[in-house]
């Protein structure tokens, strides 16, 4: 079978996974979105306030803060993952909290992974608010906490592709699923360690397959996003 | 910009939703876990056949424990054992497994089953290895190498099939550390399919484990053929060892001990050497528990004592701790 052929056929297999409602794939997908999109969140919850303190905020060594997010965009999974499975080892500094080998470690790995991505965007993002916009409501009697919020909902759009960027990053991660998670069977399993595991046993089609399924993940979460943005954020 | 605060209210309930969400899914879980789990790291070689998931589906009908496997390779299911993060290896590297319960970190070693590794190489066959013996064919190839005929595909991933290459170049008096410079020697750093591949496109020697080739074998057009099998020094042995509960604490010993059990009992046996024969006409493990009880099967089970004992012993007695009926 030539590669054109293969990959042809891989792609009817791949609707055929999904539509056909094959409970293995659907659910790998699913834990895939829940992992990933949870790591997501978490990242916005502490990526959010540490870039509005890097746009809004003039303090010493911020340049450097902002040079260390942006260097570490290009963090090797497979290194962070190696690091963390050394933390999160039961002999490791926080092998206590038992959370090697379980969806929880991916999320906090995956969290951790894609912070400077939220960080450096969302900066980017903030920066490009036009200064004006906090001046202005602070003249209109807002606090300093209140101007900030007004300029960062000014700035959504861009933070909005931030969290975009982030939750493909995460989700097409394979380092940190495979180091932390262990891609244990019904567990720990996501699209990439399906995508990793099945070339290795040589399922090509089956590989190709489920590589389709995370791109229509992926697909499908960034349209809802720009629907998000569309309707709320004009 | 019209973004009004209901619409952050919204955005709020969305991200609410989400982690209420993962909490109902992760109470789910936790449900089931009140079922104890085994953590068993394991090689990718019987992984990937699909023996275990069989395996895990019969073992978990029969027990009240959730097996979770972690394929690993050798190496790396051995910092697993030592650091605590798993309960049990099944692994088939015997010198790693001497070191693994000289240093306290394994106990209660068994052989599970057998197979054989194989030498591959393109049919016109450079080095003239066909049939010959396995020590012999590695002369011939090093030494066609040398004249630019042949080039071998290594591992080189620090596998167990990488670890008997390397006992193997030994045994042929080559040092591999010196071997890796030369033009065909080659390292492929990857897994068993990704070397077949690369030893496929080479027209290369390789070694390769049966369950593998014959896997590669089905599935694509392939100009390799099986060169050198079935003798002593190509006998592939798998073992599981428990981890060492007086050295870390925390791991489910009895989990391990009756994962063990269950892997060495005569249903489970037969499930290994008939798993697989209806793909490849052949069967991909031969149990070995029975061959060495009986001491049957003429030559193969003398290959076993030779190769994967240790001291003389499948588990010498002082690391048995007291589990006598597995030693029958």
């Amino acid at each position: 079978m030539d590669m054109i052929t293969e990959i042809v056929s891989s792609f009817f297999e791949a609707l055929n996974l999904i539509f056909s409602g094959n409970s293995f794939v659907i659910d790998i997908a699913i834990r895939s979105i829940y992992i990933s999109g949870f790591a997501t969140i978490l990242a916005l919850s502490w990526g959010i306030p540490v870039a509005m303190l890097i746009s809004f905020r003039e303090f010493f060594g911020k340049n450097i803060i902002k040079w260390i997010f942006n260097i570490s965009l290009g963090f090797p999974t497979v290194t962070l993952g190696l690091m963390l499975f050394l933390l999160f080892s039961r002999s490791g500094p926080l092998g206590i909290f038992g959370v090697l080998y379980t969806p929880t470690g991916i999320i906090i790995g995956q969290a951790i992974l894609i912070t400077p991505i939220m960080v450096s965007f969302s900066v980017s993002a903030l920066e490009s608010v036009n200064p004006e916009i906090r001046n202005l409501a602070k003249t209109l009697g807002a606090s300093d906490f209140q101007a900030s919020i007004a300029a960062l909902i000014e700035g959504a759009k861009g933070v909005s592709l931030a969290i975009v960027g982030s939750f493909n990053r995460a989700v097409s991660e394979l380092g940190i699923a495979l180091m932390i998670g262990g891609n244990i069977r019904g567990f720990t399993r996501v699209l990439t360690t399906t995508i990793a595991l099945e070339t290795r046993r040589g399922e090509i089609t089956q590989s190709i397959a489920i590589a389709i399924v995370l791109l229509f993940t992926i697909a499908g979460v960034n349209i809802v996003m720009s629907l998000i943005k569309r309707l709320w954020l004009r | 910009m019209n973004i009004k605060s209901n619409h952050l209210v919204l955005i709020f309930i969305i991200l609410g939703g989400l982690t209420g969400g993962y909490y109902i899914l992760s109470s789910l879980v936790t449900q089931e876990t009140e079922r104890t789990n085994l953590i068993v790291s394991t090689t990718t070689s019987i992984y990937d056949t699909g023996l275990l998931d069989v395996i895990e589906e019969d073992f978990e009908a029969k027990h009240a424990i959730d097996i979770l496997f972690i394929p690993v390779g050798t190496g790396q299911a051995i910092l697993h054992g030592q650091r605590g993060d798993s309960d049990l290896i099944l692994v088939h590297a015997p010198i790693k497994e001497y070191d693994f319960l000289v240093e306290d970190y394994g106990v209660a070693r068994k052989i599970i089953a057998y197979n054989f590794f194989i030498i591959i190489g393109s049919p016109d066959d450079p080095a003239g290895v066909k049939d010959g013996d396995i020590i012999d064919a590695l002369k011939h190839i090093v030494y066609s190498g040398r004249r630019g005929e042949s080039v071998w595909i290594s591992r080189g991933d620090d596998s167990g099939t990488h670890t008997r290459e390397k006992s193997l170049w030994k045994d042929a008096g080559f040092e591999v550390s010196s071997l890796v410079n030369e033009p065909w020697y080659l390292e492929a750093g990857a897994g068993m399919l990704s070397t077949l591949r690369l030893a496929n496109e080479k027209g290369a020697y390789t070694l390769s484990d049966t369950g593998t080739f014959l896997k590669f074998n089905t599935g694509t057009p392939i100009e390799l053929e099986i060169l050198v099998d079935q003798t002593k020094e190509l006998i592939n042995v798998y073992s599981a060892i428990a981890v060492n509960p007086d050295f870390i604490e925390w791991v489910n010993f009895e989990g391990a001990i009756q994962f063990i059990e269950y892997l060495i009992s005569e249903e489970t046996q037969d499930l290994i050497a008939n798993f697989g024969g209806d793909i490849f006409q052949q069967a991909l493990f031969f149990p070995a528990v029975d061959l060495l009880k009986s001491g049957s099967g003429g030559n193969e089970s003398q290959w076993i004592i030779d190769i994967a004992f240790l001291d003389g012993y499948e588990c010498p007695p002082q690391y048995r701790v007291g589990q006598v009926q597995l030693y029958d």
